[in-house]
């Protein structure tokens, strides 16, 4: 059996659905951080895998997926910060208790 | 100084408006200021007379003040030679009385407010005077009708001096209505109110063979101004109101109703005689003379039977202000006016002289008083100066002027000559009763302590007494007359001074003094047995012709009842149609407010409780929480990528 495009695609799905449910059902915010950092690569492996069996001359899928990677950091670097911030003053990391916002 | 003659009314109205504002704190409670006022006004005016004397001619100032159409209201002054005898006359008289008002009133409550009067009333009385149109001068006119109310009912706690305010008011008012007739009908056929103007068209012959009614427009017009002055000048038949404003005080009826103000109406005739000259067959100047005529003769006869001395004094008023109809109907246009100027000092002079009396004994019964000619010297001379004078004794004011009158009315109309003569007679009788009554014999009030006035109030007498002796000669024939040619009046000759005239007057006034003398002084024949012999005309007279009477039924009454049949109409009537109105905006407004609680509240309220149950439903949907909404996102890309796939 070859490896084919589909089988990316549908490693990247799961990947993604899993993401997407840690975001939607976990209370805690380092869990959701990181459902949020399984959906972005599973859209890394979508360009990775494309670019490798749609285009395989360009560079443009991959080098995009190096760009998502450094956002990826970036964002976890705020995420953490934030979920830091609203430890120290709110004592908790539950995002269903963070609700000052909600008056 | 003519340039100046704008400032002339401007300063007793300035001391008007300082008085209403300062009042008491005022130097002399504001009498000071109301004098300078006054002075300042005389100084410019007699500045202004001698300009004239100089031969100086006519000066306007115009201001142009509300442009309409082609026409104009224009405000403006006119100083001529007719006018700066007037000024003349009504500041130096006005000038006497003012100073005499500071003794005569110096004790009442209201000093202050009564030389305000004063002052707006020689204010509004300069105006008048120097107006340069039929409109200004009907402003002044109406000014002065103003002040004459206010201090005719200057003592307004006595109901009398209210009524009789009111009547003046009332009763000058119905001569005004025809006057402003007579200016509209003017001003319609002219399209001006500029005398100037007025007279160079009608002298041009531009109303000429207009009529209006079937009679000529100008005689119409005429007449319709001197129904002004007649109610102003106190003629037959609307003389009724100025012996009841001797109810004001008697500085004012010196100044108002003898010297001034009622002479306004033989002003104004003067002011406007070319449209009486220039009337058909002199047809308005007849009416003018025959209304005088009948004037100064009843008004004569009824001022032998007043005890009241201010009322003698009010009817000699209108007597004489007939007798400068007369002259002015008879063609003695500069005749009419001597006698105004004469008038008005010795009536001014006889005003105050019986205020002089009317101070010292407390009461204007001339029966109540007697031998005051002893303990009231000045007051004696001078009110004996003014009666002479007043009577037509040579040499005294009076004697020229009437003199000219009566010598005008011989050249014109012999019957008319003859009620002159007959007035004149009856002056010096009613003149020399009240003083005969007054000064001589022995005072008939045993409780009365009478006393000369101080001398702020003598003084001015003999000022007046001066002129009232000494003005006439500025018409005597022996000095060529000049006061005929400073007012002379295009047109009109003036019959030569007839010596015999002369005569035939002199003797009838010694006939006047000589029964007078025989019924009150010598007692030939007692005045009961006068009076009996006399019988219904005694009756007659004495209820000054009935004339009050008849107006209470023929006006008064009848005006009434209309008012009241009017408010019978307006409470069942017209009320009945309001109150109609009324309940039916009632009815419709119930109706209106059922409409509104139940149709446009419920639209309202339905509409409120729609966007609430929206809101209190939706507002579920608004949990605050990031995850619900992010899966809400993720149904939603679910939903929209399944339509794709199964399009």
């Amino acid at each position: 059996m070859t490896l084919g495009l589909t089988h990316f695609l549908v490693l990247s799905t799961l990947l993604f659905c899993l993401g997407l449910f840690a975001m939607l059902t976990r209370r805690n915010a380092v869990a959701i951080l990181m459902g949020v950092e399984l959906m972005l690569n599973a859209a890394n492996i979508n360009l990775v895998a494309f670019n490798k069996y749609v285009a395989p001359g360009a560079l443009n899928g991959q080098v995009f997926a190096l760009v998502v990677i450094t956002l990826a950091a970036c964002e976890a670097g705020v995420g953490l910060a934030l979920v830091m911030s609203a430890y120290r003053n709110l004592e908790t990391v539950h995002v269903d208790e963070i609700n000052v916002m909600k008056w | 100084m003519r340039e100046l003659a704008w400032l002339i009314p401007v300063f007793p109205l300035l001391a008007f408006g300082l008085i209403v504002a300062f009042g008491q704190r005022l130097p002399g409670r504001g009498a000071y200021v109301a004098i300078a006022g006054i002075v300042l006004a005389a100084l410019i005016s007699i500045g202004i007379f001698v300009e004239g004397l100089g031969g100086a001619g006519a000066h306007e100032l115009n201001v142009r003040w509300v442009p309409y159409g082609q026409a104009a209201l224009d405000l403006g002054l006119r100083v001529d030679h007719l006018t700066t005898v007037m000024l003349l006359v009504v500041t130096v008289v006005g000038s006497a009385i003012f100073v005499y008002s500071v003794g005569y009133m110096h004790d009442d409550p209201r000093y202050s407010r009564f030389f305000a009067y004063l002052s707006l009333f020689a204010a509004s009385m300069l105006l008048l005077v120097l107006a340069n149109n039929l409109l200004f001068l009907y402003a002044g006119w109406e000014l002065v009708g103003l002040c004459s109310y206010l201090l005719i009912g200057f003592y307004f706690e006595k109901p009398s001096a209210a009524r009789a305010a009111m009547k003046a008011f009332v009763t000058t008012r119905v001569g005004d209505f025809f006057m402003f007739l007579g200016i509209l009908l003017i001003f319609f056929a002219l399209g001006t109110f500029r005398f100037e103007e007025i007279f160079a068209k009608v002298h041009a012959g531009a109303l000429q063979g207009v009529t209006v009614g079937g009679l000529p427009l100008l005689t119409v017009a005429a007449v319709l101004l001197f129904g002004g002055a007649i109610g102003k000048s106190a003629q037959v038949p609307l003389h009724t109101w100025l012996p009841d404003a001797m109810e004001g005080p008697t500085p004012v009826s010196a100044l108002i109703h003898a010297a001034t103000m009622v002479a306004a109406g033989v002003y104004m005739v003067a002011r406007t005689y070319p449209l009486f000259f220039g009337s058909p067959g002199h047809e308005a100047l007849t009416v003018v003379a025959w209304i005088g005529a009948i004037t100064a003769l009843m008004a004569a006869t009824i001022a032998v039977v007043q005890d009241d001395i201010k009322r003698v004094l009010a009817y000699s008023t209108i007597s004489q202000l007939g007798y400068m109809m007369l002259g002015l109907g008879m063609l003695g246009y500069a005749a009419g006016i001597f006698h105004l100027m004469t008038h008005a000092f010795f009536k001014a002079l006889l005003f105050l002289g019986a205020g002089s009396v009317i101070h010292a004994m407390h009461t204007n019964d001339i029966k109540a008083m007697g031998g005051l000619a002893r303990v009231m010297p000045a007051t004696y001379w001078t009110f004996l100066i003014g009666t002479l004078a007043l009577a037509g004794v040579p040499p005294f004011a009076g004697f020229w002027s009437k003199d000219e009158i009566l010598l005008e009315a011989f050249h014109h109309h012999r019957g008319l000559y003859a009620i002159g003569l007959a007035a004149a007679f009856l002056t010096a009788f009613y003149m020399f009763r009240v003083i005969f009554y007054t000064f001589t014999g022995t005072t008939r009030s045993p409780h009365a302590h009478p006393h000369e006035s101080p001398a702020v109030m003598t003084r001015p007498l003999w000022v007046l007494a001066a002129f009232s002796a000494g003005i006439g000669l500025v018409g005597a024939p022996f000095f060529g007359n000049p006061f005929h040619d400073y007012l002379h009046f295009e047109g009109i000759e003036a019959p030569a001074f007839d010596v015999r005239l002369a005569a035939l007057k002199v003797v009838v006034v010694g006939a006047g003094i000589a029964a007078a003398a025989a019924v009150y002084h010598w007692r030939v024949v007692s005045a009961g047995a006068l009076r009996r012999a006399a019988g219904p005309l005694v009756t007659l007279v004495a209820n000054k012709y009935y004339f009050d009477e008849f107006y209470a039924v023929a006006v008064v009454r009848p005006t009434l009842a209309v008012g009241r049949a009017l408010r019978t109409f307006d409470v069942y009537v017209i009320d009945l149609i309001v109150n109609l109105f009324g309940f039916a905006g009632l009815g419709l407004a119930r109706l209106y407010r059922v409409f509104d609680l139940y149709v446009v509240d419920g639209v309202v309220n339905l509409l409120g409780w729609i966007a609430r149950t929206a809101g209190g439903v939706l507002r579920y949907v608004q949990t605050g929480r990031a995850q619900n909404y992010l899966l809400a996102i993720a149904l939603g890309v679910i939903v929209l990528l399944a339509a794709g796939l199964f399009r």
